[in-house]
């Protein structure tokens, strides 16, 4: 103790490098971490290479795809005729049945899916949340086939009596189950962000004599903006990539169209339809899918990140 | 005014000056969360354009006893009141069944002890309260929010910044525009709940001094750890322990000469 404190070095200088056996690091403990961090390493990495592969085989395929076709007539025509022997290749008539039957979804998801989540979040007693939760999510788990099904089969004719004309394969119908499919994720979704909205807000404005709903209108919803945002564009993205509901119940003509009541094809439906049918490998028409599938991931990539962005955008620090 | 037998033990030490007039009183109020009893019996008053601090030991239901003046416990289930709280001039039973909650936080506003802004701009979350009674027309909110934010001494601070987000004020502002917001409806009293215990020292000066301000209009009660804060905002304070008011009287009374031993021992920092 003495001795070092009189062989202290003046202040500035820098003590001679030993290092003491405790405080040495340790070979063993090092190799131990080091072998967990490359495990853990390893099974995040498995998601990005089959990512990164999807990507590349959409991509290669699609350049083999686009040197025959030229790109500007994939986004223009507006035709969809690859099997025929005078093919089109007009992406924009499977995308108007993918974005009107999404549209139609999300004018059912949204406000069930909203409305639910105020209700359990805000209104719901405990006993009714616990009974009412699981429920919800057993709807997310029904197959998408059993939908389609449902879709074709019971609303296609409830919605026929309300309107004859309406054919048996539709936009609608199946528009309005991919709705009832979705609204699970999007109550849920919503329903986390508001629960984590915290009870300090709500004591504020409930102290300030506001209503239940009052307060879940004007100051839950808002300050869960974010987490709502989050869960619409979910429901967007499972909207455009749903497949079985539309080849079951809207039927699998390519149609340029976007008024609901009428059969079109979308870009899922398609692809099911091709890789079902009997078309020889590497044909155009066996590219078109990879073509199709490209759109699809670059649609479900926009919203993801218009997602992350309202996220960032709307992030209430409360 | 106390008829009840302990009446003698929380009346004020020593009565100097005449009682002013009462807004409020609580009769033997019991209050319950669940099984647990967290009010036992508590007789107060609380004197009119006053500052009545509530101090005591965590968990001695300072805060509770706040928050049935403004009936925030029905918000939770399993609570349940057991006697009254009458205000005045009314003579009515605030915790009475047909009285409504909401018209109770009409009249009796509420400060929380961490700043709670809505996510909105300033003006909204001052003017949110009116908007809430169904007020309208923008000269109407636009003059109640200036004389609010006046009234919080924070105008001169946001005046140019009306329409930015509440939370991006500081720690100090943000609590003054919860006062704003409280004050915007005319509240009859006004609770403070440890208004300062989230702030730094200046931020907790100019609250201090803003409650001081504050009692020319309206009637304060106010929870708080800090016993320098007690004697320092208030008028009267009350000492409470496990769920019973010990003793109530004037600040520099209770301070300077409590009554009770149980009193001296917590304010002089031998316990609690």
């Amino acid at each position: 103790m003495n001795s070092s404190t009189t062989l202290r070095p003046p202040l500035g200088a820098r003590l001679p490098p030993v290092v003491s056996e405790r405080l040495a690091k340790k070979f063993s403990r090092n190799l131990k971490e080091r072998a967990i961090e490359a495990v853990l390493f390893l099974a995040a990495f498995v998601s990005v290479v089959t990512t990164a592969g999807i990507v590349y085989i959409l991509v290669k395929e699609s350049v083999v795809f686009f040197a025959e076709v030229p790109l500007w007539l994939f986004l223009t025509d507006t035709q969809w005729t690859p099997l025929f022997d005078d093919a089109h290749f007009g992406i924009m008539v499977l995308l108007s049945g993918t974005i009107t039957s999404s549209l139609v979804a999300l004018c059912v998801a949204i406000p069930l899916g909203t409305t639910i989540a105020v209700y359990l979040s805000e209104f719901a007693s405990p006993k009714a949340r616990e009974i009412a939760k699981p429920i919800l999510e057993l709807l997310a788990g029904v197959p998408t086939i059993v939908y389609g099904y449902f879709a074709l089969l019971f609303v296609t004719p409830l919605l026929q009596a309300i309107y004859p004309s309406l054919p048996g394969f539709n936009l609608l119908s199946a528009g309005i189950v991919m709705g009832i499919m979705i609204v699970p994720t999007v109550a849920s979704i919503s329903e986390d962000a508001m629960r984590a909205v915290p009870m300090s807000l709500r004591e504020g404005s409930f102290a300030m004599g506001a209503t239940r709903l009052q307060t879940a209108v004007n100051v839950v919803v808002p300050a869960a903006i974010s987490g709502i945002a989050a869960a619409y564009i979910l429901g967007v993205s499972r909207a455009v990539g749903e497949t079985m509901i539309l080849a079951v119940a809207a039927g699998m003509q390519p149609n340029l169209t976007f008024n609901p009541t009428e059969p079109a094809a979308t870009i899922t439906a398609y692809i099911v339809q091709v890789a079902l049918g009997d078309l020889p490998h590497g044909s155009v028409g066996y590219q078109t899918i990879f073509a199709a599938g490209l759109t699809l991931m670059l649609l479900t990539l926009f919203f993801n990140l218009i997602g992350f962005w309202m996220r960032k955008r709307y992030r209430e620090a409360y | 005014m106390l008829g009840s037998g302990n009446a003698a033990a929380i009346a004020p030490a020593h009565v100097d000056a005449p009682l002013p007039p009462l807004k409020a009183e609580t009769r033997d109020l019991h209050f319950h969360y669940g099984k647990f009893q967290a009010l036992k019996g508590v007789e107060m008053p609380v004197y009119e354009n006053k500052v009545t601090a509530l101090i005591g030991p965590s968990g001695c239901g300072k805060s509770t006893l706040l928050r049935c003046f403004n009936r925030m416990h029905d918000l939770y289930p399993g609570n349940r009141y057991d006697g009254q709280i009458i205000l005045h001039p009314d003579n009515t039973d605030l915790l009475a069944d047909d009285v409504d909650p909401i018209e109770v936080r009409m009249r009796v506003s509420m400060v929380f002890q961490k700043p709670n802004p809505f996510p909105k701009s300033i003006y909204e979350n001052v003017a949110y309260g009116l908007r809430v009674r169904g007020m309208k027309g923008k000269n109407a909110l636009d003059e109640k929010v200036e004389e609010s934010l006046k009234g919080a001494a924070l105008w001169d601070e946001v005046k140019n910044r009306l329409n930015e987000v509440g939370s991006n004020l500081s720690g100090g502002q943000q609590q003054r525009l919860c006062i704003a917001r409280a004050l915007a409806t005319d509240p009859e009293i006004m609770l403070f709940d440890e208004p300062t215990s989230a702030l730094d020292p200046i931020a907790t000066a100019s609250i201090e001094e803003l409650v001081t301000e504050l009692k020319k209009k309206v009637t304060i009660l106010i929870v708080t750890h800090n016993m320098q804060q007690a004697a320092r905002v208030s008028d009267y304070t009350a000492y409470m322990y496990l769920g019973e008011l010990v003793e109530f009287g004037q600040t520099d009374h209770l301070f300077f000469k409590p009554k009770k031993k149980e009193t001296e021992d917590y304010i002089t920092g031998r316990f609690g």
